[in-house]
């Protein structure tokens, strides 16, 4: 019995080639760079507005639908990105108009858009997925081997343009008010803020984003799929959460603004280059969304955790029992 | 100045919480009046003002600034007419964000905000110390800290500065120094009344405390079920005494009440 588990151990580690790891990191780095536009925009919509945005799995979708379809009719690559992050925009409207105007919690909100994209996305690609033949059309942000490095130098760029813009904006007198809107509503309305329409618009910016960024992935696999989004929203807060606890564990109170968003992205990078090495180690990559779910679920747990141990009445009961019975021994 | 004219509100209408909240309120505030409001618990004192604010629609009546109707503009329009401190310190400031953060949004209440502009300009920095120095809290030396890490006295005392920053045409202050110690509450009433009597501002301030109510300002107020029944001001006020304010409410309501439905502290 144990013999055999012995020779499966080692078989299963034999079989793990450091070579492929090595291999295949290059691709994570690219894809978490990608995927880290997409925190960015989480980013704006969770931590700035305050708000559980789900519209995001149908927008990353639509983005990469948007951009295939315009290529395939012709149209230039990057101009095709810029019409992905309109289209994500728009979505981010909707999804801001259905829960300012009309009144509906916003998660909901996200959830009703989130659907709708499903059968739009379907009708913009007129199939389930579409595809670009890599070998006519010169993408940018491709993920042919033999110019990885410098994909990942490119959507490296893009990522830091955008982390600059972004903290540009959010420290202009506009953006203040949009993140004084996320922070307290009420005192927000009270400087004369329309609070509405700054979630709006903080929903139709994170959802370009994250619309830019299924342009961006589906030029680097080559295809998109209606499915490409599924999870997205789960896979970009797993970045923005791994960031902040990776940012606060090296810099903690030293963090300014610019390094907070540099660590959503690398929270991306992070989170991709973990999911290399776990599918190396044959992980079934069927279950990577649960284990996303679980690691994002523990990383959210935590910090509550932390303060429910402080305000236990377990704890005090538990230590005001024993203060008792050391008082009665002594 | 602030004219409130037969305005209405009731909550819940038609269910059986339906809480008629104020019936046929009117009010007329002259250009520079310092003007109390006290009232038992429900009396409607926070309704009126967040009537004023334009928190929600009144059912009738109008409310005018300046001659102006406001009655039919929502709150985030109002604000350039208004300041207002809460009587919660957390609802008036942000506190994830810097002193000087807040204070910036503050300067421009109601004022276009431009995607060009960044940062806050260091002239505004300087004179910003200055009025934080007035506080006497301490705050000068804390430009950057977030608002978050104040006690309640320094954030009330910080909303009443952002307040008046930009100077308001009437400052609305409900209860705001009643979630604070004695000691730091004496303290923002000061700053209080030196700050309407600087800026001539015409302003409203309910208070749970009568001698408070009495003590400050040229005019008070006393509510009761949703409208205005006892309203002094002048020589009368200046020479009123807790026991004769009750005497005025009982006269007026043809209440008894008074005793435990107004608080006396
Ligand atoms: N948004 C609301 N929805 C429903 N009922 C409300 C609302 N705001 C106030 N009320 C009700 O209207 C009545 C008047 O409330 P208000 O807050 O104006 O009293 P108040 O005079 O400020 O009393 P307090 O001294 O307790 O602050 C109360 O019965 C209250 O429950
Ligand atoms: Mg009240």
């Amino acid at each position: 019995m144990l013999d055999s588990l012995f020779a499966n151990v080692a078989s299963y580690f034999a079989s793990l080639k450091l070579s492929a790891l090595l291999r295949a990191l290059p691709g994570g780095l690219a894809q978490g760079l990608i995927w880290g536009i997409l925190a960015l925009g989480v980013f704006m919509t969770f931590r700035m507005l305050g708000v559980s945005d789900l519209t995001v799995d149908g927008s990353m979708a639509t983005g990469g639908a948007v951009c295939i379809m315009l290529v395939l009719s012709g149209v230039n690559p990057q101009l095709a990105l810029l019409a992905s992050f309109l289209a994500g925009m728009i979505a981010g409207v909707v999804t801001g108009f259905l829960h300012t105007r009309l009144g509906i919690p916003d998660i909901l909100a996200g959830i009703l858009t989130q659907i709708s994209l499903y059968s739009i996305n379907l009708n913009i690609m007129g199939k389930a997925n579409q595809a670009v033949n890599v070998n006519k059309v010169v993408f940018l942000f491709t993920s042919n081997a033999k110019v990885l490095t410098r994909t990942i130098w490119i959507v490296f760029g893009v990522c830091l343009a955008l982390i600059l813009a972004l903290y540009m904006y959010l420290g202009t007198e506009h953006g203040s008010a949009l993140r004084a809107t996320g922070i307290n509503g009420n005192m927000a309305r009270a400087q004369g803020i329309n609070t509405n329409r700054m979630k709006v618009i903080g929903l139709a910016l994170s959802n370009g984003l994250v619309a830019l960024s299924g342009g961006v992935m589906s030029q680097y696999q080559g295809f998109a799929d209606v499915k490409m989004g599924t999870g997205a929203i789960v896979i970009g807060l797993a970045a923005v959460i791994i960031g902040e606890v990776l940012g606060e564990a090296l810099l903690g109170k030293h963090m300014n603004f610019f390094i907070r968003l540099s660590f959503v992205v690398l929270g991306s990078v992070i989170y991709y280059v973990v999911y290399v090495f776990v599918l190396w180690l044959k992980f079934p990559p069927d279950d990577m969304k649960l284990l996303t779910a679980v690691v994002v679920a523990i990383f959210l747990a935590v910090p509550n955790l932390r303060t429910a141990k402080k305000n236990s009445f377990n704890r005090l009961a538990k230590q005001n029992a024993k203060a008792a019975k050391l008082g009665k021994e002594g | 100045m602030l004219e409130i004219k037969n305005i209405y509100k009731t909550f819940n209408a038609g269910t059986i919480n339906e809480k008629k909240a104020l019936q046929n309120l009117s009010l007329t505030l002259q250009d520079g009046d310092f003007c109390t409001v006290i009232g038992g618990n429900g009396a409607g004192k926070s309704t009126m003002l967040n009537a004023v604010s334009g928190v929600w629609p009144v059912d009738s009546g109008s409310i005018l600034i300046d001659g102006e109707d406001i009655s039919g503009l929502c709150e985030y329009k109002r604000a350039p007419f208004l300041g207002r401190v809460f009587q919660d310190p957390m609802t008036g400031t942000a506190a994830d964000m810097q002193i000087i953060e807040n204070l910036a949004l503050a300067s421009l209440r109601g004022q276009k905000r431009s995607m060009f502009r960044w940062g806050v300009p260091k002239a505004d920095t300087e004179k910003y110390r200055e009025m934080l120095k007035t506080l006497d809290l301490g705050l000068e030396d804390r430009l950057t800290t977030k608002v978050g890490l104040l006690s309640g006295g320094q954030r009330q005392a910080l909303t009443l500065l952002m307040a008046t920053l930009q100077k308001p045409k009437l400052l609305l202050l409900d209860e705001h120094t009643a979630a604070l110690d004695p000691k730091t509450a004496a303290k923002v009433l000061e700053a209080t009344q030196r700050i309407v009597e600087q800026n001539h501002l015409t302003t409203l301030m309910i208070t749970h405390n009568m001698r408070d109510a009495i003590a400050y300002g040229n005019r008070l107020i006393m509510m009761y079920d949703g409208h205005i029944v006892v309203d002094v001001s002048g020589e009368q006020k200046k020479n009123l005494t807790v026991e004769q304010l009750l005497n005025l409410f009982v006269q007026a309501s043809g209440s008894n009440e008074v005793n435990d439905k107004l608080i006396l502290s």
